[in-house]
């Protein structure tokens, strides 16, 4: 813990932790994330959920996916659809490290194996990132797609490195630990990940306030200004890219070390959705969005695909719904509440939003029971599954599920439609209303926040 | 080896078959303030364009503090001591006011491309950046996110970015254009302080600002440099009074 509190104190106001008072919530959160393992530990076989400590890790190591994505979209205005090159080629080099390792020809604990795929990322990031970096926007953003398009057929292609259609299998157990871990178990497999997001978090936010990190945003916003403040556009898209290499790699070599088998789906442009999914879920605006998103994409991909083979479908239309109606992602619907919760009105919102609830739970309701039902006729009844949800049971043949579904869905619209309308009047008048306040206590005060 | 600051060298610009700058030649001697004016799409700002190296030149050179320009990105010719304001305002919108000017001083003060050090502990370069929004009289706006000021003080935030890193070569680009009268008249006093002891260039409709702060005014009329001279000297060429028959002197 002492490297965080340091890390931190040096983040200044950035990072906001130097008090314990001040920044409680903080080491809250750090606390808790800790200790989640052990609220998934059955204490009567002394063994943890072992499907629970996966999710966890991967969430861990998608949130460094997930944000080193973000350092390209969110921070350079760079959008990639071959992030999970960077990602997959960490993997692929943390796994033959780990065979060698392991053969005993190099000496490399456990804990900074991490970092061999943090430098395979940046080293391909070099790469690729000074063909990509040519160009930007969707230039760039083809350029990644075809780079994502060859590095995952090279993977079919070269044996040696790639494995093949098989992948490359390895043990995480290389025997050399500097805390004397054998890395046997889930849970310290998961604390490792853990150490690992906690640095990588600290540092890709504190890089967000570095002269790079800077002029990043300042080219994306602004790309000619940019140049005439002495930068060069292009090599600020260049370095960008390459520290994103090191986390995306250092993602992919946790990945590598969690499954012990890397395959070209970890390449795959599959792989780079991932990160925009979640990254657009969470918010691209803050930096804080790629964290969420990447909870809420691996909850659903490992918690819903348990009870539905249409997960993936569920992820699509967040992200579609998220994109047209909240393009700052969860990140920005939380932000909008800030000056609310400032204000100390948040109590006024409270009823318009069990309005809207109940019109939307029914659109939920509604969506879901006929993506069940053509899931369940195209593919579950070929498996001679039942549609049933604890007592209750479904016939799929007879028209009343789809009927249901269909008026839910429908109804369920129309009512939701009618209510966000007089859900907007009510947000919109609560926040004149604030700003009336504000301008009224004075304007130097307003000026000076 | 020229003792001028810029030098114009019969500059040409063409677009497709349309040439819009025909062979331009002028002087800047260093610490000169020069306006440039003439009736609108006489090619202004395309020169501006060509001299801040936005643009290639079709023929011709352009030299600063005697070395050419012709091949040199906009960023290096920023490193070489040249420094440009835009006719639309340019800025970055959605950084506070602090953070733009900070963000003009960063390759000055030597930072480059480093991505280990923290802004917030860089004393010298904060200071550095409050001195400078003091002078432009942006203190108070100082936490703002600089899309939300108000036009004026964008405009004046622009010219601060611009002169942030030193340049010794400022290029102004209708530095007054859309600004109220008393608006403009602060613009003025805020140029003339930046500028002083450097070398100006500049293009503008508003005569008053124009008389107010140039040394020296080159008119350019369809792509051609029909006069360049002392102030008094322009007002009663009789060439620069037919150009602008008609329309906009004051």
């Amino acid at each position: 813990m002492n490297t965080i509190v340091s890390s931190n104190a040096l983040a200044g106001s950035v990072v906001p932790v130097v008090g314990l008072k001040k920044y409680w919530v903080w080491y809250l959160m750090v606390a808790i994330v800790a200790a989640l393992p052990w609220f998934f530990f059955n204490w009567s076989t002394g063994r943890h959920s072992g499907f629970m400590l996966t999710m966890l890790s991967e969430i861990g190591l998608m949130i460094i996916f997930s944000l080193s994505f973000n350092m390209q979209m969110g921070q350079a205005g760079l959008l990639s659809f071959g992030h999970a090159v960077l990602f997959g080629l960490g993997g692929y080099c943390t796994a033959h490290a780990l065979n060698v390792i392991k053969a005993g020809s190099i000496w490399l604990p456990s804990e900074l194996v991490p970092l061999i795929g943090g430098l395979g990322g940046l080293g391909f990031g070099v790469i690729f990132g000074y063909v990509a970096t040519q160009q930007r926007a969707t230039a760039f953003a083809m350029i990644t797609m075809g780079i994502g398009e060859l590095v995952a057929a090279a993977a079919l292609m070269f044996m040696s490195f790639f494995g093949g259609e098989s992948g490359v299998t390895t043990n995480r157990m290389s025997g050399t630990s500097l805390v004397g871990a054998s890395y046997s178990a889930p849970w310290q497999m998961y604390y490792l990940i853990f150490f690992w997001m906690l640095v990588s978090v600290i540092l890709m936010r504190l890089q967000t306030q570095t002269p790079l990190g800077k002029m990043a945003n300042a080219s994306r916003d602004n790309f000619e200004r940019a140049q005439f403040v002495g930068y060069d556009p292009r090599m600020i898209r260049f370095y960008q890219f390459i520290v994103s290499g090191f986390f995306a790699g250092l993602a992919g070599a946790l990945y590598a070390m969690l499954y012990e088998i890397v395959t070209f789906d970890a390449v795959s442009a599959g792989k780079s959705a991932t990160a925009l999914l979640a990254t657009y879920i969470g918010g691209v605006g803050g930096f804080f969005g790629p964290i969420l998103g990447a909870i809420v994409v691996i909850l659903l991909q490992s918690g819903i695909s348990l009870i539905s083979s249409a997960w993936m479908l569920y992820v699509g239309v967040l992200f579609i719904v998220m994109v047209m109606y909240a393009p700052g992602g969860i990140w920005g619907l939380i932000m909008a509440h800030a000056p609310i919760v400032q204000a100390g009105k948040l109590r006024t919102l409270a009823w318009p939003y069990v309005r809207l609830l109940i019109p939307g739970l029914l659109v939920v309701i509604g969506f879901v029971a006929l993506a069940e039902l053509v899931s369940y006729v195209t593919i579950g009844a070929g498996q001679n599954k039942k549609l049933q949800y604890g007592a209750l049971t479904i016939a799929p043949a007879t028209i009343w599920p789809w009927l249901f579904g269909v008026l839910s869905l429908l109804l369920g619209g129309l009512w939701l439609r009618y209510e966000s309308r007089s859900f907007r009047s009510i947000w919109n008048a609560t926040l004149e209303q604030i700003k009336l306040q504000t301008s009224a206590t004075g304007q130097a005060g307003g000026a000076a926040r | 080896m020229s003792a001028s600051a810029l030098s114009l060298r019969d500059v040409r610009k063409s677009f497709g078959k349309t040439e819009i700058i025909r062979g331009i030649s002028l002087e800047v001697p260093r610490g000169q303030r020069h306006a440039i004016i003439g009736p609108n799409g006489a090619g202004k700002t395309t020169l501006f364009n060509l001299i801040s190296g936005r643009f290639a030149v079709s023929a011709g050179d352009i030299l600063l503090n005697g070395e050419s320009l012709s091949g040199v990105p906009p960023h290096l010719i920023n490193r070489r001591g040249l420094s440009r304001s835009f006719q639309i305002t340019s800025i970055f919108p959605r950084m506070t006011v602090f953070e733009n000017i900070r963000c003009g001083l960063l390759w000055a003060h030597g930072y480059k491309y480093s991505t280990w050090k923290l802004l917030g502990r860089q004393t010298e370069l904060n200071e550095a950046s409050e001195k400078l929004l003091e002078r432009l009289n942006l203190h108070s706006r100082r936490n703002l996110m600089a899309g939300l000021l108000s036009y004026a003080e964008q405009r004046a935030l622009e010219i601060g970015i611009t002169i942030a890193g030193g340049a010794d070569v400022i290029l102004l680009d209708e530095p007054t254009a859309g600004m109220s009268r008393s608006e403009s008249e602060h613009a003025v006093a805020l140029i003339r302080g930046v500028t002083e002891g450097k070398t100006l260039l500049m293009v503008e409709h508003d005569m008053s600002v124009v008389f107010g702060l140039a040394d020296i005014i080159s008119v350019v009329v369809y792509g051609e440099l029909i006069a360049s001279d002392v102030p008094v000297k322009i007002r009663s060429n009789r060439a620069v009074q037919e150009a602008y028959l008609g329309s906009e002197v004051t």
